[in-house]
């Protein structure tokens, strides 16, 4: 374990507000409006630190527990993410196991706190919540196994450095349908376009605004510092696989990482900007179709192996 | 050895005394310190066992069977008798403060229990068919007692005679099973099967036999359909034992016969990594359409059996592909989530069991906002949901990694079939897991969680003492297993002994390899448990931390928003019920709308079970059709009986004499 | 090359979720073009006029001539939206899924020759399985008719895959086929529309002289 590989999850920490602020600018640019700084999630976050908290005469100890649950899982599944060539502070055979399951408690922990409220609207985001998971759990690990196979290594770490550019000239096909695959993932799990839009006023179509409806204050700003960690996590192990160059410089692979994240968040922004959501009754099926991808990259690797 | 049949003679005879006392309260303690004592003194040499000393076997003598009565103790039983062991006594203290102290006397209850718990132990320790098989019917008949507790309502009634005629079709199988098994091999002890099992010619039969009939305890999907019946007619303290571990027979019985006969085909494995998916997949959708408390947990009682068949069906592939990772991961994490579960699932019928004494109801959907006057059952409860969901940092998560960690290990060998097993292994645990989550959120949430939707919620009271121990117990267990992943491999690896030991396999390697895995593990879990603290903390620190007001939930503006008005159970599971309506085939009924400010209207949903309602029930009508006019032999004339009986005697004379 | 055969499998799930006709024959055009390019592609180094030829005739009768035929039926006909197929859209999604999955199988333990390639082969197959799904499960004559198409496509590329030696071979009677099929289907199609104002096969049992005694008289007026 070395002490610069602690330099990365570090940095996630203070750079993931960033992402939702490129995003916005993006989306602005698109509408033709100026935008809100870039900043903007690190104000919020400073000015939430700074209020009163309110909470609903229904709620118990869950969700004032649930928000610093939330913020850990987060921060430990940013521990075991790695910068390309340079592995995690925590790595080891199957942390991607570990990694996917931290993401599903600080579910669980949202949707508990969610239904704490008695609210008809937070549990209507609940139930959308867990139902788009379930089916998106299995096709995120369907393109891990695609992965696996591709380069031999079980953990994070050596997938991460196992893809290279040699790699994405022999398999393009498989890495780009698992690439898909994942953005999709990516946005249905981080509530962005075409699954959830962000940006809506209306409770009875949002999935995951509508279950933090009744956070306050540092609370609100714990939940929100965690959404902003969970894109940089999806994003990050998105970046891993398709920026094949990798480094073992430090401040190489740390550029080229970053480098990633920001066209991975303009990407976002640009999808957000062109398309329109999805009727709610269509998600799990574009979800199944990104299962669909990683399989159909699973049945070519094996077919291929035959050659 | 001797101290194991000493404390299951103990149980017995403490459940006759409880007969034979008046006083519910002395009858219902002399079963309790039966229970314990019994339980204690047997796990003595468990604990011998598992550390890895050899038991002498007792035998005694037989004049019946012409052979001789074997009860011994290998590891792969001394790991099954663990969770046996802690359970029992827990079920057993919580029971005594459920029932309380009615009006009809509790002493038959107690007999029936303490029956249940030694005929458990013995049936692990029986290394003789006879035994064994009596064994069997000796649990089936008492936990059908127990099951009829309350029979006086019908629904109980029938529960009781659904699990009576499951198990029985259960036992025929086992019949057949063991007396091929036996004329093949020319023994009815389990050494003398082992010695001579070259004979054995039918192995494929017998497989099929041994699936089905141990399947029906286990409850494998078709064969499940008496545990939705039974669990929720119990007591909880009994829906706790036998969904916690008496179904573990089951499992037990199908890797003594891999043990037996030794045939470790890749057919055989793939065959149980199916049936598994299966189960799992079909128990944890059904969970999510119901709304009785104790019928959902059930149906995820037939979603873990599935999971820990498919960790038995990796590690037979892994013996029939040679591949010791496999062997290891797949049987260790089968093995363990045999304990978990035993662990979580009675947790949470102990939980239920409390929300029932506290509220009288257990559907869901008239509960709700439980959590604040049931702190302590909610809290455990809350803990064993999202073990059996299998979330981080409680056991469940150890167990599922084990099978995780077998499938993607296979990868390595770079052939197909280990390949298509890690594909499947991975796509049906985390489908499994991620509706599982789906249900266990629906379960706390709506029970636990918001506003009491009816009077009965409302004017809850916690459970006593007595009831909450057992629940803080077996809580404490499933996060300290959590916190002692490393050391589970050492658990684990005692069994694999009996199970892969004459294979040959070296499996210093990989357990190496799995505890650093784990090792890493727990280190996160212990991390994630010091962090959430701090962030929890750090918020009272900071500027206007104690500046804290109280107001109504959001509620988009509306005027009068009452309890009535929150999500309920089935508006929460039905996103996913729709998705698999073609499986679950919901019945819905509800009334037309009428007028312009419609007063009364209502709206019912109903899941029947698949497999009752589409094969069984037509199966029993057309042999109920067909032997139907046998009824008019039944005139209730006694000289006809007596004419029935003296054809018999006639017939048989003549069939002894004649051939 | 391989590129290839992954569109052309996505290309087909396009078509088995997809619900409107037009949409898939949109897709059915994309796959012809693909199929058009795929003989060429893979013999890139030693091209010959046979299969120069091979691949434009098969661009542009499946990726051109054929689907502008369908539109035009399409657009005569009038069909908007496939309504109710006998198998749903995401339950045929997950069944092309296992039909890739059995395609991939049938591949591998085919005795293929040594040149051939089997991801090739196995989306071949996966072509003519849709085909066959499709028209057992499509309720419109316009879906049956691009069914049959896709199914057509499948053997084209199986031959493709297999043997380039002997392509056109297995082209020209593939090309035939293609004509005879749709000449079928297209005539079929108006004859229904004339008999029955509708382009659904399950109407088609009332052509039988039995169905129209027991039916209700004017059931489709």
């Amino acid at each position: 374990m070395h002490l610069i590989s602690w330099l990365f999850p570090l940095s996630a920490l203070l750079l993931a507000p960033l992402l939702s602020g490129i995003i916005n600018r993006v989306k602005a640019y698109f509408a033709g409006r100026k935008g809100p700084s870039i900043l903007q999630l690190y104000y919020d976050l400073f000015k939430l630190m700074h209020k009163s908290s309110v909470y609903s005469r229904s709620t118990s100890l869950v969700i004032r527990l649930a928000p610093a649950v939330i913020l850990t899982c987060l921060v430990l599944a940013c521990l075991i993410l790695p910068w390309g060539g340079f592995p995690a502070p925590v790595s080891f055979a199957g942390d991607f196991i570990l990694l996917i399951y931290l993401l599903g408690l600080a579910r669980f922990a949202t949707v508990l706190a969610a239904l704490d409220t008695g609210s008809a609207f937070e549990g209507m985001g609940a139930s959308r919540e867990v139902q788009f998971s379930a089916v998106a759990e299995p096709s995120l690990l369907l393109g891990f196994l695609v992965l696996i196979m591709h380069t031999g290594s079980l953990g994070l770490a050596g997938i991460a450095s196992g893809i290279t550019i040699v790699d994405w000239q022999i398999a393009a096909p498989l890495l780009v349908l698992v690439a898909f695959a994942w953005f999709f993932i990516m946005l249905a799990e981080n509530s962005r376009m075409p699954v959830d839009d962000p940006n809506t006023h209306l409770e009875l179509t949002m999935i995951h605004e509508v279950m933090v409806l009744d956070y306050s204050s540092a609370d609100f700003a714990l939940i929100q510092y965690g959404a902003a960690l969970k894109l940089w996590i999806f994003g990050g192990l998105l970046v891993n696989l398709i920026i094949p160059v990798k480094f073992d410089v430090v401040w190489l692979q740390a550029v080229t990482f970053l480098g990633g994240m920001f066209l991975i968040s303009l990407l976002i922004g640009i999808t957000e900007s062109i398309t329109a959501r999805l009727k709610l009754l269509n998600v799990p099926k574009v979800l199944v179709s990104a299962g669909a991808f990683s399989l159909i990259a699973l049945i070519i690797k094996l077919v291929e192996s035959y050659q | 050895m001797e101290l194991m049949l000493l404390g299951c003679l103990l149980q017995i005879l403490g459940g006759l005394i409880a007969l034979a006392v008046r006083d519910n309260n002395k009858a219902s303690l002399t079963a309790n310190l039966s229970v314990w004592l019994g339980c204690a003194l047997a796990a003595i040499p468990v604990i011998s066992v598992l550390s890895g000393n050899s038991i002498n076997p007792v035998r005694l003598e037989w004049s019946l069977t012409g052979s001789q009565l074997v009860f011994g103790l290998d590891t792969l039983s001394a790991f099954f008798c663990l969770p046996f062991l802690v359970i029992s006594p827990l079920a057993a203290m919580y029971g005594r403060s459920y029932l309380g102290n009615p009006e009809r006397r509790l002493g038959s209850h107690w007999l029936f229990f303490n029956l249940l718990v030694a005929s458990m132990l013995l049936l692990l320790t029986a290394q003789n068919v006879i035994m064994f098989i009596i064994v069997w019917e000796v649990m089936a008949v008492s936990s059908f007692f127990l099951v009829m507790h309350d029979h006086e309502q019908e629904k109980v009634r029938k529960a009781g005679w659904t699990y009576l005629i499951a198990t029985h079709i259960g036992t025929i199988a086992l019949l057949v099973f063991f007396a091929i098994l036996g004329s093949e091999t020319h023994s009815l002890d389990f050494g003398g099967i082992i010695a001579n099992r070259k004979m054995i010619v039918h192995t494929g039969a017998l497989f099929v036999l041994a699936i089905f009939g141990f399947g029906v305890k286990a409850g494998f999907f078709p064969l499940h359909v008496w545990l939705p019946e039974a669990h929720p007619a119990a007591p909880s303290h009994v829906s706790a034992l036998m969904s916690g571990v008496m179904i573990k027979t089951g499992i037990y019985g199908i890797l003594r016969t891999i043990t037996l006969i030794g045939y470790t085909d890749a057919y055989l494995g793939w065959a149980l990594v199916i049936i598994g998916i299966i189960s799992g997949v079909t128990g944890v959708v059904f969970a999510l359409a119901q709304h009785d408390l104790k019928r959902l947990l059930a149906y995820h009682s037939v979603e873990n059996i599935g999971i820990i068949t498919i960790g038995i069906g990796v590690g037979v592939l892994g013996i029939a592909w040679k591949l010791p990772a496999l062997v290891f991961l797949g049987f260790g994490g089968g093995l363990l989530h045999v304990l978990n579960h035993a662990l979580f699932k009675s947790l949470l019928f102990l939980g239920a069991g409390a929300v029932s004494h506290g509220t009288g109801t257990l559907d869901i959907e008239l509960l709700g906002g439980l959590l604040k006057k049931m702190r302590w059952t909610a809290w455990t409860f809350l803990i064993g949901a999202a073990a059996i969901a299998g979330l981080p940092p409680f056991n469940g998560f150890i167990s599922e990694f084990y099978i995780y960690f077998a499938g993607i290990s296979g990868v390595r060998a770079f052939t197909p079939g280990p390949i298509i097993l890690a594909a499947f292994v991975m796509v049906s645990l985390a489908l499994i897991g991620g509706l599982a989550v789906a249900c266990f959120s629906k379960a706390f949430g709506i029970v636990f969680l918001g506003e009491a939707r009816t009077t009965k919620a409302a004017n809850v009271h916690e459970a006593d003492l007595q009831m909450l121990t057992p629940m803080v117990i077996l809580a404490g267990l499933c996060v300290l297993i959590g916190l002692a992943a490393p050391l589970t491999v050492y658990l684990v690896k005692a069994p694999l002994g009996t199970l892969a030991g004459s294979d040959g396999f070296d499996f210093t390697g990989i357990m190496h390899h799995t505890r650093t895995v784990f090792g890493y593990v727990a280190l996160i879990f212990g991390i994630l448990y010091i962090i959430s603290l701090v962030f929890y903390l750090i918020k009272k620190l900071l500027p206007r931390a104690n500046q804290v007001s109280t107001t109504g939930t959001w509620d988009c503006g509306y005027a009068a928003p009452t309890a009535r008005m929150q999500y309920t159970a089935s508006s929460f599971a039905q996103p996913l019920t729709e998705l698999f309506r073609s499986l679950l085939r919901t019945r819905k009924t509800s009334s037309r709308i009428k007028g312009y400010f419609p007063a009364n209207t209502e709206f019912h949903t109903e899941t029947p079970d698949v497999a009752k309602e589409g094969i069984f029930a037509p199966i029993f009508r057309l042999i109920n059709n067909r032997i139907s006019p046998l009824r008019q032999m039944q005139h209730g004339n006694l000289s006809g009986y007596l004419l029935y009986i003296a054809i018999t005697l006639i017939v048989l004379l003549i069939w002894k004499a004649g051939f | 090359m391989n590129a290839l055969a992954v569109l052309l499998i996505l290309s087909c799930l396009l078509i088995l979720g997809s619900s409107r006709p037009r949409v898939a024959i949109q897709v059915v055009a994309v796959q012809g073009i693909f199929l058009g390019l795929l003989p060429i592609l893979r013999s890139w180094e030693h091209l010959t006029a046979g299969i120069w030829i091979v691949g434009i005739s098969g661009l542009v009768f499946k990726g051109i001539l054929l689907p502008w035929l369908m539109q035009n039926v399409l657009q005569r006909t009038g069909i908007q939206k496939e309504t109710a197929p006998y198998v749903s859209f995401g339950t045929s999604l997950l069944l092309g899924i296992v039909l890739l999955a059995l395609s991939a199988w049938i591949a591998v333990n085919l005795q293929l020759p040594a040149d051939a390639s089997p991801v090739l082969t196995a989306m071949a197959m996966f072509l003519v399985l849709v085909g066959l799904f499709l028209m057992m499960s499509r309720r419109k004559a316009i879906m049956q008719t691009l069914a049959y198409l896709v199914m057509e496509n499948g053997v084209y590329a199986l031959g493709v895959s297999i043997s380039l030696e002997f392509p056109y071979l297995v082209e020209l009677g593939i090309l035939l086929d293609i004509f005879v099929g749709v000449f079928l289907m297209g005539n079929l199609l108006f004859h229904l529309d004339r008999e029955l104002q509708h382009t659904d096969v399950d109407k088609m049992t009332e052509l039988s002289d039995l169905q129209t005694i027991s039916s209700e008289p004017g059931r489709d007026a």
